[in-house]
């Protein structure tokens, strides 16, 4: 299988805490990558670093093919990201947050204009085209957010916690868009703390304390740790 | 003996009703947040709010906490009018507001203190109800609350929240955002509380965590769906549903979907849930149609719905948005 992410030894230390203890770790093309851990384990750090937002004390790290201390600009435009604290432009309609984000990537006018219409037609939201996103229900905005951050169609999309605090029919639909985005070869790597969402992904990594303490299929991990679902596996690990 | 009077009979020989509301209803401008809500919550009781974001939990507690009016209807707090003893109600309740609303440059410490004597008490007075809590952060008390990290901000939330020894203690939302093991951990304080007569009604939109609470009112765009013990909401619920498992869950869902009897199929953790139309198909025809669509390690079994199922199910009967309406 193409890696699409390799990890090799990454450390990021604030001062004498050490955020990331000595990562290692590879993703591959296409697949769904759930990234665990409790509040406070290192997650975010991890994650800004291979988004190229922050970097690393030292290891070995590749994202997207390329480097993340000499190719940073190169590992943005390849890769997406969405979180559920920040997403979209409160003030600026749907269109303009899809304009806005079309023009940060280069895509051509032309482009966009078809992709947006394709776009609004999937989500059924063409008539919210030029609707504030502030008065939108909170399960549009971040099926539109996830839909903004693969519109330049990146190789990895990046998801912070998406899908906190709707209801359970509109988490799942969210979910359907993960699947067609894996489907269609872009990579997701995802956090979350709903844990039948670990069951979702193809693997699973559990971070505690700096480190990855266990990294296998769901399948596997709940057989390893003798456990009925990925909650009891998470509890097991995290507590 | 006409069915009201029997009620009255029942009713007054039941528990007492620390928390009742009666036909709330609540706007803002021309959305309608609350529309006639009625619940009443026993002394003693854990009671969950289990909704999604927009639902209207947190329009519901500010109005309990007198710090919102509603439009219409009553609502008394251990028989307090929420409007007319206003002030006295804030003397029997605790709360803890869904954003962190804590002073951020004042320490741990100076918090609890400042809380204390607004109430008019001293920390030392109920020690023994924040013990277990406070102890957890006692170590970092001279730190700024602003500096401390989610989990501590919750225990150092919800120790400025009973430093009073409140009648009732309402919490908005204090499991949203915070991982399976703090999640886990805050509900066994919870738990620990109740038993010290605390009667506390919580919210939250982890549909899971309803299973924890003695009763719950599942509550959907500012009205209630059901209100019952979870046990009650999933036992009474009339629908078939089928779990399905097999080893390629994407392609599971599509084929699902595509069966011609499918009414809903979505993905629960490890498992789809299948329902269909009019509960008329069989276990054995669906695992029959997989091994046509050449699925592997099928499973195929009919299972007692969870809260999720009955959520999803109720919410079907309320119109969802469509982009035009807006």
């Amino acid at each position: 299988m193409e890696k699409i992410i390799t990890v090799k030894d990454m450390v990021k230390k604030f001062g004498n805490f050490v955020a990331n203890d000595h990562l290692t770790f590879d993703v591959y093309k296409g697949e769904i990558f759930g990234f665990l851990g409790a509040n406070g384990a290192g997650k975010t750090t991890a994650i800004r670093i291979l988004c190229g937002l922050s970097s690393p004390t030292s290891g070995e790290m590749n994202v997207a093919g390329f480097d993340v201390y000499r190719e940073i600009e190169k590992i943005k435009k390849n890769i997406g990201y969405m979180s559920q604290k920040f997403s979209l432009y409160e003030d600026l309609t749907v269109a303009e947050n899809i304009r806005f984000y079309a023009g940060i990537y280069g895509i051509s006018p032309k482009k966009r204009k078809e992709k947006m219409a394709e776009l609004l037609k999937k989500l059924e939201m063409e008539s919210a085209k030029n609707k504030l996103i502030a008065g939108l229900p909170l399960g549009w905005k971040q099926k539109l957010a996830f839909s903004v951050a693969i519109f330049h169609e990146p190789k990895i999309v990046f998801l912070d916690e998406p899908t906190g605090g709707v209801d359970p029919v509109t988490r799942r639909k969210f979910w359907d868009l993960i699947y067609e985005a894996a489907n269609n070869g872009i990579t997701v790597f995802v956090t979350t703390h709903y844990m039948d969402e670990a069951e979702y992904c193809d693997r699973v990594s559990i971070m505690e304390a700096g480190k990855i303490e266990a990294l296998d299929t769901p399948a596997k991990l709940k057989e390893r740790y003798n456990a009925k679902n990925m909650d009891e596996v998470f509890i097991q690990i995290a507590r | 003996m006409e069915a009201a009077k029997i009620f009255k009979l029942i009713t007054a020989t039941d528990h007492y009703k620390m928390i009742q509301i009666n036909n709330i209803s609540k706007s803002y401008d021309d959305v309608q947040a609350l529309t006639e809500i009625s619940l009443k919550v026993e002394k003693g009781e854990l009671f969950g709010l289990i909704g999604p974001d927009g639902a209207g939990k947190t329009t519901l507690m500010r109005i309990l906490m007198t710090l919102l009016l509603p439009d219409s209807g009553e609502a008394k707090m251990d028989g307090l009018d929420v409007i007319k003893d206003f002030k006295k109600i804030r003397h029997i309740v605790g709360y803890m507001p869904g954003r962190f609303s804590l002073y951020q440059d004042l320490s741990v410490e100076e918090n609890l203190n400042f809380f204390a004597t607004v109430f008019g008490t001293k920390v030392e007075e109920n020690y023994d109800l924040i013990r277990d809590i406070y102890y957890q952060i006692e170590p970092f008390k001279t730190r700024r609350a602003g500096k401390l990290s989610g989990g501590m901000k919750q225990k150092l939330a919800l120790s400025c929240a009973l430093v009073h020894k409140p009648k009732i203690l309402v919490l908005d939302e204090p499991t949203t955002g915070v991982d399976a093991v703090s999640r886990k951990e805050f509900w066994e304080m919870l738990k620990k509380l109740q038993k010290k007569e605390i009667t506390i009604l919580v919210s939250t939109p982890y549909m899971d965590e309803a299973n924890l609470c003695d009763r719950v009112a599942l509550i959907q765009k500012g009205k209630i769906l059901d209100v019952d013990s979870p046990k009650r909401i999933t036992e009474k619920f009339p629908r078939k549903i089928i779990q399905v498992r097999s080893d390629e869950m994407y392609r599971l869902i599509n084929n699902l979907r595509a069966y011609e009897k499918a009414e809903s199929v979505f993905a629960f953790g490890q498992f789809v849930h299948f329902t269909s139309i009019d509960d008329d198909v069989e276990t054995s025809e669906l695992d029959i149609y997989l091994e046509k669509h050449n699925h592997k390690n099928i499973l195929v079994e009919e299972i007692h719905p969870g809260i999720e199922d009955v959520f999803m199910e109720l919410m079907k009967s309320e119109p969802q948005a469509k982009s035009h309406e807006l």
